[in-house]
């Protein structure tokens, strides 16, 4: 299959490794990815903030960028991440529509419609559940929630990793609240943020895993920040990161903060 | 200054888009809505026919689930199963108020132990006496197996409203063909005398205020006996 | 701001129950405990952030709340998952309501002339004030100075009771938990259960110091604070003379009400008094008779988590010889009309108020209900409440501390999953954002937020930006130092890191690691 990877804005610039684990996931598995370079951003964080006039050429250089696969030019668009899927699937023409531009919205709902998530993607649209990966360490996985709630994956990403060679998959207590992350909701209202991650660290750290695994990025940043600053000795890794491990090209534990009396031990 | 439900009607007007309403407080005039289709596609009715064993177990375990007392009875026993149940409800003279359209074999087995008030619309009994009576005898309408839930329709054999919520103990006779699976069925034949008052009596009251934890018996009857006949 | 005992706030307006009054020996100088009584029940105190910044502090509420939203979730849970079609139940009740909105007028007025037909008194009311006066005339026509009520949104939307009270008319609620509420002069703050954020012991203490004839051996066993409550009110059931309500359903073509509840205090005050007021929003209509089948499946479900709620009265004006001789009902707007103005907000008014939402919602588990700044908290009440003040502020109105309350929440879709009436909530949320943010262009000055949005729609609207843009963070890399985490920033981004570390930028973006790897060297050209 010939896939377009649309790697996310946050994800570009803040964590090259999931789209990198993307890239060579897909291609180990026989496809084959294409980047189209003039891609930026899916629109969401202006769209939740309710910028929606801000949106619209964000949205439109998505919808552009990637209509080439409503031509069949690319079998699939992959997106590492369930928020952003989320928004190509249910905010995109929403906001095309209210500026008044049904052309475009049209267009929208064509390259949505191709659209996957990465678990989304390998389970449903090239039928694999073991990928071949192996990863040799105690993971607990975050359903985060819009690609819980929002894109209903259900437990694809669990099948994923619970096929994985060598895993010790844990559960996460509370695994389905939401961790607090929000977009700008972890800024405008930064103490109830807080007080969320608080509870899901807590909930991180009592499964003794030492990577919590998750298909968004931006949750990872906030969850991996919370526990980071607890010097937990808990790292994130996105699941493309571990589905990409093999023993050949094993994925390294990612830099875990530690309390420094751990370290001195 | 126009009067008030000419004002609402037509800032509700307003509101829909339809011409010539006006403004909302706030100013607005809102777009027209769509035609709606209302998707029917729940169930109508349930697998089991209405009496059904299935039925009945489930009532059953419904009710029991709710803290309510229930037992089958045969016909012929009813007498002296409402008895015994009044009987022992007072360390004196049993009271027991009953409307006056019910059957009056089910009154048969009291005997002198217990005394029957009769209450009607045309000479209802105040709300005072009802607080000093044990018990109230009713017959009810119709019964819905998945939900527990047992209806009162105020006619002669059910009674006033009052009578079935102020003394302390229900005993409300069911009869098995009265007992359907879901709340649909019991809604359509409900429908056919929508303006009669209705009780819905799923268990004895309860409140759950308290940590939501759950606690049967506030301020409707602390203890309902539900009578499965037939 | 100084508090009394158990922080309950200095008696105001309750019905004499021979308690004396808190803080009357002068130690507390201030009238009002953690949570003032309102003026506008639909705007008080702070704006979100900041309330919730308060009660985020309070260790016992956060207890009292966490232990109480987990049990009613797994109930729910539970009861809804043996419904095989509560998809398409959903799916029914979501458009019936919507149907109602559609045909709002024909159906109210179908609705008035059903119940005028059957003996009832309908009157219409555009705002609080008007409904207030409305009932207080029925009370005084009638000669009384206390009526019982059955707890309900829409009066305490429009601050009844408090206008009873200063004309004179006690009202007595006779919800357990109101009455809790009641009794502290707390406020409400879960609309299912509104005395959710006290435990069994705040409740005890509560009844002891103002109920007046609780037993003085009263323990903190549920069910002998539930006997307690029950012989408190027998009597106000067994002699008054009016009742007020207010009405989960009018079905417009019969003229039927329904009041749905589980103590049989709404049986009694429905039942028992001579004359009954109920006080329905514009919008609590149903169709038909029929389609109470719809929304007595789904309702108890999900509001209690029990198959059916104990009790659910139905009534269709005056029953001769059985309850109340005289009825009125009083169809209220308040805000509602601008409410169905919007286009996507309208929506807000299928609300069955069952209080899943709240439930399930991990911003209120921690926050609470007073922390929303009306009585209606929670998901809903950030979507309703400043639609229903937009013409006193609310979205429309620039500082409003409701503006603030469609930002209250991570999008994080709970409370769509489990609204009955499959209300939006998210999508809500975010139109309404949008509308503030809208109403906020037109206006002077400078907002840090709106530069900043526009300058990043430049960057992440063109591929070329984004990568230089994206180049240009690699070289703050070296920001991370040697753990690669920043974690003291600036504002706004101090407000993250008070809490949360942050990853210093890589030293390579994606697109240059892609570009390496995986592209032949471009021309000077091609590369933008
Ligand atoms: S919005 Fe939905 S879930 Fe929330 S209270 Fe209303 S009906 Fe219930």
């Amino acid at each position: 299959m010939r896939i377009a990877l649309a790697a996310t804005c946050i994800a570009d610039t803040m964590f090259p490794g999931a789209p990198r684990a993307t890239v060579r996931l897909l291609e180990r598995l026989g496809h084959e990815v294409v980047f189209p370079r003039a891609q930026a951003c899916c629109g969401q964080m202006h769209v939740n903030t309710g910028y929606f006039d801000e949106a619209v050429p964000v949205v439109r250089n998505h919808v552009e960028t990637f209509a080439p696969v409503a031509d069949g030019e690319w079998d699939a668009v992959v997106i590492p991440s369930g928020s952003c899927t989320g928004s190509v699937r249910h905010q995109q023409a929403m906001v095309c529509r209210r500026a008044g531009l049904d052309e475009l919205a049209a267009t929208a709902e064509a390259v949505a419609a191709k659209t996957y998530e990465l678990s989304e993607l390998l389970v449903d649209v090239l039928g694999v559940t073991d990928v071949g990966a192996w990863f040799p360490h105690r993971v607990t996985y975050h359903p985060t929630c819009h690609s819980l709630r929002m894109l209903h994956v259900g437990d694809r990403p669990l099948r994923l990793l619970r096929a994985v060679e060598d895993i010790d998959l844990v559960e996460l207590p509370a695994a389905e609240s939401c961790c607090g992350f929000g977009g700008t909701f972890a800024l405008k209202n930064a103490d109830t943020s807080a007080a969320m991650l608080a509870d899901k660290t807590a909930h991180v750290r009592a499964t003794g895993a030492a990577v919590v695994t998750a298909g968004d990025m931006s949750c990872l940043m906030h969850i991996g920040g919370g526990l980071s600053r607890q010097r937990a000795g808990v790292g994130t890794l996105h699941l493309a990161e571990i589905l990409a491990s093999t023993r050949a090209e094993p994925t390294a534990l990612p830099p875990a903060r530690r309390a420094a009396t751990e370290v001195a031990r | 200054m126009t009067d008030a439900r000419t004002e609402v009607l037509s800032r509700v007007g307003a509101a829909l888009g339809r011409p010539g309403s006006g403004t909302t407080p706030a100013g607005k005039v809102g777009a027209a809505p769509r035609d709606v289709v209302v998707p029917r596609g729940y169930r109508a009715a349930g697998e089991h026919v209405a009496g059904s064993p299935e039925v009945l177990e489930q009532l059953v375990d419904r009710l029991v689930d709710y803290k309510a007392h229930v037992q089958q009875v045969a016909e012929a026993d009813l007498p002296a199963t409402v008895a015994r149940l009044v009987r022992g409800l007072s360390a004196g003279r049993a009271v027991v108020v009953a409307p006056h359209g019910i059957d009056p074999g089910w009154l048969a087995g009291l005997g002198d132990e217990v005394a029957v008030r009769e209450d009607s619309p045309a000479s209802p009994l105040p709300a005072t006496e009802l607080d000093a009576v044990d018990a109230v005898l009713t017959a009810a309408r119709v019964a819905c197996s998945e939900t527990g839930t047992i209806v009162l329709d105020g006619q002669p054999d059910q009674g006033r409203r009052a009578i079935s919520l102020v003394p302390d103990v229900h005993v409300c006779v069911v009869r098995t063909a009265q007992v359907v699976q879901t709340v649909p069925e019991a809604v359509r034949l409900l429908g056919a005398h929508p303006e009669r008052p209705l009780t819905w009596i799923s268990g004895p009251s309860a409140t759950s205020d308290i940590e939501l934890d759950r606690v049967e018996g506030v301020h409707g009857p602390r203890t309902l006996h539900v009578l499965l006949v037939g | 701001m100084s508090r009394t005992f158990l922080g309950l706030p200095r008696r105001l307006s309750r019905p004499d129950d021979g308690a004396p009054p808190a803080g009357a020996d002068g130690s507390s100088e201030q009238p009002f405990g953690p949570v003032p009584h309102p003026q506008a029940p639909l705007r008080w105190g702070d704006a979100f952030p900041v309330a919730a910044h308060r009660t985020l502090q309070d260790a016992q509420l956060r207890r009292n709340l966490g232990h109480a939203t987990q049990v009613i979730r797994a109930k729910r849970a539970a009861v809804v998952d043996e419904v095989p079609d509560w998809e398409a139940l959903r799916d029914a009740g979501s458009a019936l309501k919507e149907r109602v909105m559609a045909e709002l007028p024909e159906l109210l007025q179908r609705l008035e002339e059903n119940v005028t037909a059957r003996g009832g008194v309908v009157h219409w009311a555009r705002d609080a004030a008007e409904a207030n006066r409305i009932v207080t005339e029925i009370a005084r026509a009638k000669g009384a100075d206390e009526v019982v009520k059955v707890k309900s949104m829409a009066t305490q939307e429009i601050g009844l009771n408090e206008h009873l009270a200063a004309e004179g008319i006690a009202a007595i609620e006779t919800d357990l938990a109101e009455l809790i509420v009641q009794l502290a002069d707390d406020m409400p703050s879960h609309i299912l259960v509104p005395a959710i954020h006290r435990n069994r012991t705040e409740i005890r203490d509560i009844f002891l110091a103002r109920m007046g004839d609780a037993p003085p051996d009263l323990s903190d066993v549920p069910r002998e604070l539930a006997m307690a409550a029950r012989a408190h009110l027998r009597r106000k059931f067994l002699s008054a003379k009016v009742a007020v309500s207010g009405a989960n359903f009018g079905v417009a073509s019969t003229g039927t009400l329904a009041v749905v509840e589980s103590e049989g205090n709404g049986r009694m005050c429905l039942t028992l008094p001579e004359t009954l007021v109920t006080v329905m929003g514009i919008e609590k209509l149903v169709p038909d008779f029929e389609d109470l089948e719809v929304f007595m499946q789904l309702l108890p479900r999900s509001s209690t988590g029990e198959r059916m709620n104990p009790y659910t009265s139905l009534w269709t004006g005056v029953t001769p010889g059985d309850g109340p001789s005289e009825f009125h009902l009083v169809l209220l707007d308040n805000g509602r009309t601008d409410v169905l103005a919007d286009e996507v907000g309208r929506a807000a008014l299928h609300c069955i108020r069952c209080s899943a939402c709240l439930n399930v919602c991990p911003v209120y588990e921690r926050v609470g209900g007073h922390a929303y700044g009306s009585v209606y908290p929670g998901p809903i009440g950030a979507i309703l409440t400043p639609q229903l003040t937009a013409s006193t502020g609310g979205v429309s109105g620039h500082g409003d501390v409701n503006a603030a309350l469609p930002y209250a929440s991570t999008l994080c879709g709970a409370c769509y999953e489990v609204c009955p009436v499959k209300i939006d909530i998210p999508s809500i949320l975010v139109d309404l954002r949008a509308r503030e943010v809208d109403a906020d262009r037109s206006r002077n000055g400078v907002d840090p937020w709106a530069a900043a949005m526009k300058a990043a729609s430049w960057v992440m609207s063109d591929g070329g930006r984004f990568g230089l843009a994206g180049r240009a963070a690699t070289l703050a890399h070296g920001l991370g130092g040697r753990d690669g985490v920043i974690s003291v920033a600036p504002p706004p981004a101090s407000a993250w890191t008070r809490t949360r570390d942050l990853p210093a930028p890589p030293s390579q973006t994606f697109r240059q690691w892609w570009a390496k790897e995986h592209e032949t060297p471009r021309t000077p050209e091609e590369e933008r």
